[in-house]
């Protein structure tokens, strides 16, 4: 571990004061450290926003609003995040573990960073940790890489199920900075690598994630995630779908769809959503709408089966969403 | 009462979820620095410049030792037990030459660990780098062992038998590179006391250790003592010696100071062996009544490019089934990585897995149940070997297993049985590994105070040794086992063989058993001798012992306790070594076999498998310590699952680098993978594999498992697949 300072901010002004001279900030920690230890991250200066008060889950009007520093435990086991947005409780539960989950910030869960085993040795070609020194996976091991949103510097997959589920739901973070407040869709806040995929989000220095805004809607109560790999549970998804419907006597109104573990970002399946409207809620759509899905897919020597599993689990997921409710 | 025989929890169970049970690591000594290994990352090639300026100068450090100032060593000749038999240990810090992707280049000494860990990525090492061989198919191998004599065993003519055979079957199996990946990371302490080290240090076998150690650096054997009380886990892993403990007792001595040195979990895939990728092809032709014809196993594994690492791939061809024609092969890659070592059931698991899909896929092509296969080809003796099993219960554990698990329910046809729109697969296996036994000593103390003291320098890397020789211990003495202190984990006990092979309990205990037998003749002696006793003057023949008193059969109430008459007469002590009896030996084969069913559930949409249950019969001879034989069983199942449906070691192709070296990218299963597991042991009286009659169950669980599990998935889907582990994209 490179040596760093420690500063514990008091409040948002001097925490984003503090990341505007250099700091990074820290809340759980469950990513940044263990990257730290491997010396892949190397802050000079941790500015911890953990006594920020940004760990409120409350209910609005026409929508959830969570706090950035909430625990993925406690947004899980909210009574309010159950009732209203099912789909992040269930969305939640299949990341991580108990322990990661008990510690792991919202915000900093939507900027955990990759798990491409390249990306986390300094001794691998990885134009993310050193831009311009190439990407070892594109011709290594990439069983667990990208299909989708990749370019010929990177190929790492967006990590995060929480991101898939919010971005489906069209959920907004809301950002402190320097500037003060802005807010947009937190779909919005990934780029895609092109060839600069040490770029991973639109955040400016010192901007701070303080909470995320779910809005709610018809098909809340219509909606599941589901997450397919190679082991039961404590494991990242190889393809993962969040499908929330509106169906209305039999026929879909509304859909929003986004697939993990396939993209180098969360990725809004747009296409298929517009497909989908106006069609019988039935096996037939699903399958009718799934090729949609992997339109652009750029298989590697090691993922090309994602193309078929990504189309077989997005017609699960959405039979399962059809039937919630 | 008996301990032997009872489910005894264990006894070092309290320490351990305590905290108070010490790992090799723990062992903190006075002015101990740290140290961190700098590790290869090239595949293959050669050191041409390493700077060390920069690391050098940062806080803390405290010295930076690589090829360029370390001592030369002695790297006398040395082979234990556990050493390849052909080839050379690897010399660490001895030359410029990088033999495989991860080799340890240099090694940072510094007060605190950050600031060896910081110091050591500040290293910066330039490689004459070329691209290593790793291929272990379409190159040129090496017969195991050394000779044909060694690699190649037939009788009868395999090859004709099979050309005529009415129904065959032949394919090629695949096994994935796996490390064992134990909890507890490879650490070691090491401290120099003039020309005498002592080594706290995770280790099996740990009097190899010290005999490895005084060979590297020179020293006469006794002045170097290695002490390791628990382990957190190894699986194999740490039965030899690997290059970091040679490492610490550089940089102890370099820096005169106590060093402690723990391996990251990636290390743990460069330095301290692995189960070896394998190719097996397996060819069997029967007659159509499925009689076995003609069995051919030809087998591949890899090892390193500087020594031969043989494990048991197709021994368990010549004894497993009757057939008067079987010839097998076994051939050693090399490659340019590190060398293999053995992994629990070494050898046999993959083995076994090839020989088991191959008879599943037999049965098939005689559309006969897996179960009759096997039964109909029971063999009456080894007939490889020419000579009578010492016991042999298949047929028992096959009937007994299938019984439990519910066989007889089994629809035969693929994709023939259903849970909503899951396909279940039920599959099966037969399980066998040799019974082993090698010579061992142990000691044995009655005080007039105190527990009675048995002490060898065995390990227990979580069978629940510690348990096992307490329960053997107070039955030979006639002590209730919470009067027994057994001990185990220091080079300075009597020497025990390698804790591995499943021979421990054999081996072990035997001594164990002895060596109270021996201590307990002494305090018989003492006492008729005694006028003081009323024993006195009785015949030692009429002396038996319970409860912790000596007493006369013919006449009870004369008794006297250990601790009386140790007090009396200061302690008593005796030591014995206890070797195998090798007449029976060559009169016998011995092997522990088992039957392994599973039942899996299969997406047939996503390519999802689950092992929903798994009951395993076995026949291990007597089992100690029903609680902890069926404990080390349903782990083997653990360990089984992962085999079979997740564990591979992958490597760049380009460098040999273990891409997935952590624990979050190496899958073993995780509870929501483990379900329902059952093992029962049949009832097996062996009275010739040893004095107690047992034949070990740590290895034989993983046996049987993967292939099991391979054959329900075929059973479920209906295709079989030969390449292990068995993912999502082999089913989709």
């Amino acid at each position: 571990m490179t040596p760093f300072a420690y500063h514990a901010s008091p409040d948002e002004q001097d925490a984003i004061a503090s990341a505007v001279a250099g700091g990074r900030y820290i809340a759980g920690g469950t990513t940044l450290i263990d990257l730290m230890r491997e010396e892949v991250e190397e802050p000079k200066r941790l500015i911890d926003i953990n006594q920020l008060p940004l760990h409120d889950i409350r209910e609005t009007a026409d929508g959830l609003v969570i706090g950035a520093l909430a625990r993925m435990a406690e947004v899980a086991a909210h009574p309010a995040v159950a009732r209203m947005q099912p789909l992040l409780v269930e969305t939640l539960l299949e990341g991580a573990s108990p322990q990661l989950r008990n510690m792991a910030s919202i915000g900093g869960n939507l900027l955990q960073r990759v798990r491409c085993p390249y990306f986390r040795t300094l001794d691998a070609a990885c134009n993310k940790r050193r831009p311009g020194s190439g990407c070892a996976a594109i011709g290594g091991i990439n069983h667990n890489h990208a299909i989708l949103g990749t370019s010929d510097h990177c190929v790492a997959t967006h990590p995060s199920d929480l991101a898939v589920s919010l971005v489906a739901l069209g959920a907004v973070v809301r950002i402190r900075g320097p500037q003060g407040l802005r807010e947009f869709p937190v779909e919005a806040l990934y780029r895609l690598p092109g060839d600069t995929p040490h770029l991973e989000h639109t955040l400016s220095p010192g901007e701070l994630i303080v909470e995320v805004f779910v809005p709610y809607g018809p098909y809340a109560q219509r909606a599941r995630y589901l997450k397919v790999r190679d082991r039961a549970s404590y494991e990242f998804a190889l393809v993962s779908i969040a499908a929330a419907l509106e169906i209305d006597a039999g026929v879909v109104r509304q859909a929003r769809l986004a697939a993990g573990g396939v993209a180098t970002r969360p990725w809004r399946l747009a296409a298929c959503e517009a497909a989908l409207v106006g069609q019988p809620a039935s096996q037939a759509t699903w399958r009718k709408v799934a090729p949609l899905s992997v339109a652009g897919a750029r298989p590697l020597s090691g993922n090309g089966f994602k193309i078929e599993l990504l189309q077989r689990t997005l017609v699960r997921t959405l039979e399962l969403a059809g039937e919630a409710a | 009462m008996n301990a032997i025989g009872r489910p005894l929890p264990r006894v070092e169970g309290a320490a351990k979820v305590t905290g108070a049970a010490r790992y090799a690591g723990e062992f903190d000594q006075p002015g101990q620095a740290h140290a961190v290994i700098v590790s290869a990352t090239v595949g293959l090639g050669r050191i041409a410049a390493i700077d060390v300026a920069t690391a050098q100068t940062l806080p803390g450090v405290l010295a930076v030792i690589s090829h360029l100032n370390a001592p030369k060593l002695a790297y006398s000749p040395h082979k234990g037990f556990i050493d390849p038999a052909h080839g050379e240990r690897l010399h660490v810090f001895q030359d410029d030459q990088i033999r495989f992707f991860g080799q340890p280049v240099a090694v940072v000494i510094a007060d605190t660990l950050d600031q060896a860990e910081h110091a050591a990525a500040a290293i910066h090492v330039d490689y004459a780098a070329r691209t290593p061989e790793l291929r272990i198919e379409g190159v040129e191998t090496l017969p195991a062992g050394g000779s044909h004599a060694s690699a190649y065993k037939a009788r009868g003519d395999a090859d004709a038998a099979l050309s005529q055979a009415p129904v065959k079957v032949d394919a090629v199996y695949r096994i994935a590179r796996e490390n064992h990946n134990p909890m507890e990371p490879h650490a070691t302490i090491a401290a120099w006391d003039g020309d005498r080290l002592h080594l706290w240090s995770k280790s099996q076998f740990v009097t190899n250790e010290q005999v490895e150690i005084a060979a590297v650096f020179g020293l006469p054997a006794d002045h170097v003592h290695v002490t390791c009380p628990f382990i957190g886990g190894a699986f194999g892993t740490a039965l030899r010696t690997w290059p970091h403990v040679t490492i610490a007792a550089i940089g102890a001595r370099h820096v005169n100071r106590a060093v402690k040195l723990v391996l990251t979990r990636r290390q743990m895939f460069y330095t301290t062996g692995h189960r070896p990728r394998s190719m097996q092809r397996v060819a069997l032709g029967a007659g159509t009544d499925g009689k076995l014809s003609a069995i051919v196993h030809e087998g591949t594994a890899e090892t390193s490019r500087y020594e031969q690492f043989v494990e048991a791939l197709t021994t368990i061809t010549s004894y497993l089934y009757s057939c008067p024609n079987v010839r097998s092969s076994h051939g050693l890659a090399p490659t340019d990585t590190s060398t293999p070592t053995y992994m629990r059931a070494p050898g046999e698991a993959s083995g076994v897995f090839a020989v088991e899909c191959a008879m599943d896929e037999l049965a098939g092509a005689l559309n006969m149940d897996p179960v009759s296969l096997r039964l109909l080809n029971e063999p009456s003796i080894d007939e490889g070997e020419n000579r009578p099993f010492s016991s042999r219960s298949l047929k028992d554990c096959i009937e007994q297993g299938a019984a439990r698990f519910g066989w007889s329910r089994r629809d035969p046809r693929p994709r023939a049985m259903r849970d909503g729109r899951l396909l279940i697969g039920w599959g099966m296996a037969t399980a066998t590994y040799p019974a082993f036994h090698a010579p061992a000593g142990a000691r044995a103390c009655l005080h007039g105070n105190g527990p009675a003291e048995v002490e060898a320098a065995a390990s227990d890397m979580g069978p629940g040794t510690y348990t096992s020789m307490t329960q053997v211990a107070a039955d030979a003495l006639g002590l209730p086992p919470e009067h027994v202190l057994f001990q185990l984990g220091r080079s300075d006990f009597p020497r025990t063989p390698p804790h591995g092979g499943s021979m421990t309990m054999a081996s072990v205990g035997s001594a164990v058993q002895a060596a109270c037998l021996a201590v307990r003749a002494k305090a018989v002696q003492a006492a008729i001798a005694d006028a003081r006793s009323p024993l006195f003057g009785a015949a030692a023949a009429d002396i038996d012992a319970a409860d912790g008193s000596l007493f006369v059969k013919s006449e009870p109430a004369r008794r006297e306790t250990y601790a009386t008459i140790a007090a009396r007469h200061g302690s008593i002590e005796a030591e014995a070594t206890c070797s195998p009896d090798e007449d029976a030996r060559k009169r016998f084969s011995m092997h522990s076999f088992g039957a392994v069913f599973t039942e899996v559930a299969v997406d047939p949409d996503l390519g999802i498998v689950r092992v929903r249950r798994a009951v395993g019969a076995y026949g291990c001879g007597r089992v100690i310590n029903p609680r902890l034989a069926r404990s080390q069983c349903t782990g083997g199942m653990v360990g089984g699952i992962g085999m079979a449906l997740m564990e591979q070691t992958l490597l760049d192709p380009r460098d040999g680098r273990p891409v997935n070296a952590s624990m979050a990218d190496y899958l073993v299963p995780v509870n929501l993978d483990v379900n329902e597991l059952d093992a029962i042991f049949v009832e097996e009286d062996d009275p010739h594999v040893n004095a107690l009659g047992v034949k070990g169950v740590g290895e034989i669980a993983l046996t049987g498992i993967a292939p099991a599990i391979a054959n329900a998935v075929y059973h479920a889907t209906g295709k079989r697949v030969r390449a292990l582990p068995i993912r999502i994209e082999d089913l989709i």
